[in-house]
C-alpha cells in the first residue's frame, strides 16, 4: 500500500490507532514505560490517516516547526529512513518530544482530522520513528564543512540540547556546562521513567555527542566559572539554565519530615534513583501521600508516590479539572493508575507527628471565581470549608522562581522583575553574543517551548557569527 | 573524573584528601563547600573546601566517614579519582575587621571553621580559637589553627587534652570577661554545638555565625531539600547559606530535618506494621 494509492475517503475512513499500553494495576507497580509504542503496520496505517491538506496547521502548531506533512507521508509509504531523517533535521530530541509533547494542544489540536474525529496520532507517530531510527540507522555524524566559532551551551537541558545539535550540525565547535552529574537536565532529574526512559535521554544526549557536541558536566555557570569568563573564550553563549528554585505553599508544617518540594522528590527518585533497591539515596514513602498543583510535574510526583508503595496517592488542585496544565495522557493514565483527583481544594496547614513527620493535611475547600491574569477563573477560599485528611507525604508542585545563581555574578544581563533573563525576538540578552532561552526566560514552561527557544536562538546565533566569518 | 593528590587519616575515620579540580580551586573563596559523589552509583555529598591552591589548582576536604557516601570517597587513595567534585557552592563568608573574632569548632567542624578562620585573620582579626572533640585524637588542625590564632584553646569530653568539657566552656569565660569579649563569633560543628553558642552570645548580641550543614541533593537552589528557618523564614543553605545567623536559626528544626533518613526502614514499613490491616479507604 502505497501512500498516492489511498483515496482521500478512504483515508477519513480509517480510525486512529490505539497505543498499547502496561496494564494499569501492573504499571501502578513499576516504574517500567507506560505507553509501549506502536508496530510498524499501525504506524504506516495511521500515517495514511493524514490528509496532507495544503495549509499544514499542524506545523504552525510545532514550537520547532517539524515539517509533519512530509514526515508523515514518508511514514505513510513505509520509507522510515526518509521520515527519520526529517525527524533528525528538524528536531534535536525526537524520542523525547515524541513521548513528552502536550500534542493535544500543538500539533494534534491544529490537526483538520481532529475537527470532526480525532486528530492524526502525530505524537506516537514521531515516537516511532525516532525509537526506529535509533534500532536501524548509523547515530549521526559532524559536518565536514567548520566554521571556526566555538559556541557554549548553558544547561543541558531539551533547550540546551536543541540548541547544542542545531549549532553542531552548522559547524559550530559546541561545548554543553551541566551543573549536575549527568546530562538532560529535567528530562534526566525530573520527568519519571515511566514516561520518559532515561536510557532514551542516553541515546538523545550519545547522538548530539556523535555530532562533535562537547557536554561537561558538573560546571555551575555563575558558581566554577562566570558568564564573562565564557565570552573570553567562546564566541556566543546560550543560557538554557532552567528553572530555579522551588516555591513552597508558606503555610504552617512546611518543613516537616516528610515534605518534599516536587524537584527534590522527583530528583530523588529520577537523578539518583531512589526507587532502585540498589540506590544509596533514601527516599520517604508512606501510605497516603498528597501532591499539591495541578501540572505535569505534579502529575509526575502523585504517579512517582503511587509507584513507590503509597496506597493511595491524592493530587490536591486548587482549581477544577478544566484549568488543569497537566497533559491529557498524563492526567488519564493517573486515573487509570488509581490516582486519586481532588478538586477545589488548597492547603492551609501541614500537621505533624510528635517525631515532627507529617501526619495530615488540612485542606480547605475553593470555588472558582473571576478570570485572573492567567486567563484561569480565581480559585476563592470558602469560608468554614475546612477538613483533615490524613497523610504521611506531602509534596509540593506549585512551580519554581528564577534561577539566581548564574545571574547573581552577571549583572550586566537584564532581568524582568521575577529574575527571568530578557531577550529580544532573536533569543539575545542584553549582552551582545550572549543568548537565552527556555525557563530562565520563560519563567516556568514547557519541554517543547524550551526547544523552541533553543532552535530559534541557533539559529540566531548562527547570523550572529556569520558577519566575521 | 578528579585525580585525588593525597589522602592522609588526621583523626580516627577523618580523613584530609587533596583533590584536582583547578576551575574550583580558581574560583573557591573561604567558607564555599563542594558537593562530591565517589562513583557512578554515589550520593552526593556536600563537603566544605578546607582549602584550596589556585597555583596547583587542588582543593582540600576533610571528610569524616559516616555513611556509604562518604566511606567510598575516603577509601580512594592517591592516583585514583573521584567521580565528581562540583563547586564552588553556596555564597563566601562576608569577611570583615571586626577586631576580636572567636572561632569555634566542634569535631570535623573544626575543618569548616578553618578556611573561615583564616580569612578572618588576614583580614586583620584578633582571632581567638576553641577547637573540641571527643578526645585528643578527635582534635583536629590544631597546629594549623595555632599558627593562625592569638589564643588556641583545646577541650575535650574526657579531659584527655585541653580542658575537660565542651568548647561553650571556654566561650563563656571570653564572653564573661570584658576585656577578652569578642565582636563577633563563628562557630561550626554539631548542631547542639551551634546551638549552645548562639545561646551564649545572644544576651550581649554578640554577632554570631553560623555554617549549617542541612541534607542536601543538587546543591545549587534547584531541590530545596536544605531549607532552613531563618529569621522566620525559609531559606536554602546551598544558595542563601551555608553561613547564617546563629541568633535566628531555628535548630531545633535543623536537628529534627537532619535526622529525617536516620531510621534503618522507611515510613511505609514502619506505618504498614503498625496498621496492619490498614485498607486503601
Amino acid at each position: 500500500m502505497t501512500a498516492d494509492a489511498l483515496t482521500g475517503k478512504q483515508r477519513m475512513a480509517i480510525e486512529r490507532t490505539k497505543m498499547a499500553e502496561q496494564d494499569p494495576a501492573a504499571r501502578a507497580q513499576n516504574f517500567n514505560e507506560v505507553n509501549l509504542g506502536l508496530a510498524e503496520a499501525a504506524a504506516i496505517q495511521e500515517a495514511n490517516r493524514c490528509l496532507q491538506c495544503k495549509k499544514r496547521p499542524c506545523v504552525a502548531g510545532c514550537p520547532v516547526q517539524l515539517r509533519i506533512p512530509e514526515f508523515l507521508e514518508k511514514v505513510a509509504a513505509g520509507d522510515l529512513a526518509a521520515a527519520a531523517e526529517i525527524l533528525r533535521t528538524d528536531n534535536a530530541l525526537p524520542a523525547t518530544t515524541g513521548r513528552v509533547c502536550p500534542q493535544e494542544t500543538q500539533c494534534e489540536a491544529e490537526c483538520v482530522r481532529g475537527k470532526k474525529g480525532q486528530p492524526v496520532a502525530i505524537g506516537w507517530l514521531e515516537r516511532f520513528v525516532a525509537d526506529w531510527a535509533a534500532e536501524n540507522t548509523a547515530p549521526p555524524a559532524p559536518p565536514a564543512e567548520r566554521s571556526d566559532k566555538r559556541v557554549a551551551i548553558v544547561g543541558s537541558g531539551p533547550g540546551g540540547l536543541t540548541a547544542a545539535g542545531e549549532l553542531a550540525r552548522r559547524g559550530h565547535d559546541v561545548t554543553v556546562f551541566e551543573a549536575l552529574h549527568a546530562a538532560g537536565g529535567v528530562l534526566r532529574y525530573g520527568i519519571p521513567e515511566f514516561r520518559l526512559p532515561k536510557a532514551i535521554v542516553d541515546r538523545e544526549v550519545a547522538n548530539l555527542q556523535a555530532l562533535g557536541v562537547t557536554v561537561e558536566c558538573d560546571v555551575v555557570v555563575g558558581k566554577t566559572i562566570t558568564v564573562q569568563a565564557i565570552m573570553e573564550q567562546f564566541d556566543a553563549c546560550f543560557i538554557a539554565n532552567g528553572a530555579g528554585l522551588p516555591m513552597f505553599l508558606n503555610v504552617p508544617g512546611e518543613n516537616l519530615s516528610g515534605v518534599y518540594s516536587a524537584n527534590e522528590y522527583l530528583t530523588r527518585v529520577n537523578l539518583m534513583g531512589a526507587y532502585r533497591p540498589d540506590s544509596h539515596t533514601p527516599i520517604a514513602r508512606g501510605p497516603v501521600a498528597v501532591v499539591f498543583g495541578g501540572g505535569n510535574t505534579a502529575m509526575d510526583s502523585v504517579r512517582t508516590a503511587k509507584r513507590l508503595g503509597s496506597q493511595r496517592a491524592v493530587l490536591a488542585y486548587r482549581r477544577s479539572r478544566a484549568e488543569m496544565p497537566a497533559r491529557l495522557e498524563e492526567v488519564h493514565h493517573a486515573e487509570q493508575e488509581g490516582i486519586e483527583l481532588m478538586f477545589l481544594v488548597a492547603p492551609t496547614e501541614i500537621l505533624g507527628d510528635d517525631d515532627g513527620w507529617v501526619r495530615a493535611i488540612r485542606l480547605r475547600r475553593m470555588e472558582l471565581g473571576e478570570p485572573d491574569a492567567s486567563g484561569r477563573r480565581r480559585p476563592v477560599p470558602i469560608e468554614g470549608s475546612e477538613f483533615e485528611l490524613p497523610a504521611d507525604i506531602a509534596i509540593v508542585a506549585i512551580g519554581t522562581r528564577a534561577n539566581p545563581l548564574l545571574t547573581a555574578t552577571c549583572p550586566d544581563l537584564k532581568l524582568n522583575k521575577w529574575g527571568n533573563i530578557e531577550v529580544d525576538d532573536n533569543q539575545m540578552t542584553s549582552i551582545p553574543g550572549v543568548f537565552a532561552g527556555g525557563d530562565i526566560v520563560r519563567g516556568g514552561a514547557t519541554v517543547i517551548l524550551a526547544m523552541g527557544d533553543g532552535k530559534r536562538a541557533a539559529a540566531a546565533i548562527d547570523a550572529y557569527l556569520k558577519p566575521t566569518k | 573524573m578528579f585525580e585525588v593528590l593525597s589522602n592522609e587519616v588526621i583523626c580516627p575515620n577523618v580523613h584530609r584528601m587533596v583533590i584536582r579540580a583547578p576551575r574550583v580551586a580558581a574560583a573557591r573563596r573561604p567558607g564555599q563547600f563542594v558537593i562530591v559523589r565517589c562513583d557512578e552509583a554515589g550520593e552526593r555529598i556536600p563537603l566544605t573546601i578546607a582549602d584550596a591552591d589556585p597555583a596547583a589548582g587542588s582543593l582540600t576536604l576533610v571528610i569524616q566517614a559516616v555513611g556509604d557516601g562518604t566511606r567510598c570517597i575516603v577509601g580512594k587513595q592517591a592516583g585514583q579519582a573521584l567521580q565528581d567534585v562540583v563547586g564552588p557552592l553556596g555564597l563566601a563568608t562576608h569577611v570583615e575587621r571586626w577586631g576580636r573574632v572567636v572561632c569555634v569548632g566542634g569535631g570535623v567542624g573544626t575543618a569548616v571553621m578553618f578556611p573561615v578562620a583564616k580569612a578572618l585573620a588576614e583580614a586583620g582579626n584578633e582571632l581567638t580559637t576553641i577547637i573540641g572533640g571527643r578526645s585528643a585524637p578527635f582534635v583536629i588542625l590544631r597546629d594549623e589553627l595555632a599558627a593562625i590564632s592569638r589564643e588556641l584553646h583545646c577541650t575535650t569530653e574526657d579531659g584527655s587534652l585541653g580542658r575537660k568539657g565542651f568548647v561553650t566552656l571556654v566561650l563563656g569565660e571570653i564572653l564573661a570577661d570584658p576585656s577578652r569579649r569578642p565582636q563577633a563569633v563563628y562557630a561550626a560543628g554539631p548542631v547542639p554545638m551551634m546551638a549552645a553558642v548562639a545561646e551564649q552570645t545572644r544576651p550581649q548580641a554578640v554577632k554570631t555565625i553560623v555554617s549549617l550543614n542541612p541534607i542536601m541533593v543538587d546543591g545549587t537552589g534547584m531541590c530545596g531539600g536544605c531549607r532552613v528557618t531563618v529569621g522566620g523564614e525559609i531559606k536554602f543553605a546551598c544558595v542563601d547559606g551555608p553561613e547564617f545567623d546563629g541568633h535566628l536559626v531555628d535548630f531545633q528544626e535543623l536537628a529534627r530535618r537532619q535526622q529525617m533518613y536516620n531510621h534503618a526502614d522507611c515510613r511505609l514499613d514502619r506505618r504498614l506494621r503498625e496498621h496492619p490491616d490498614e485498607e486503601e479507604p
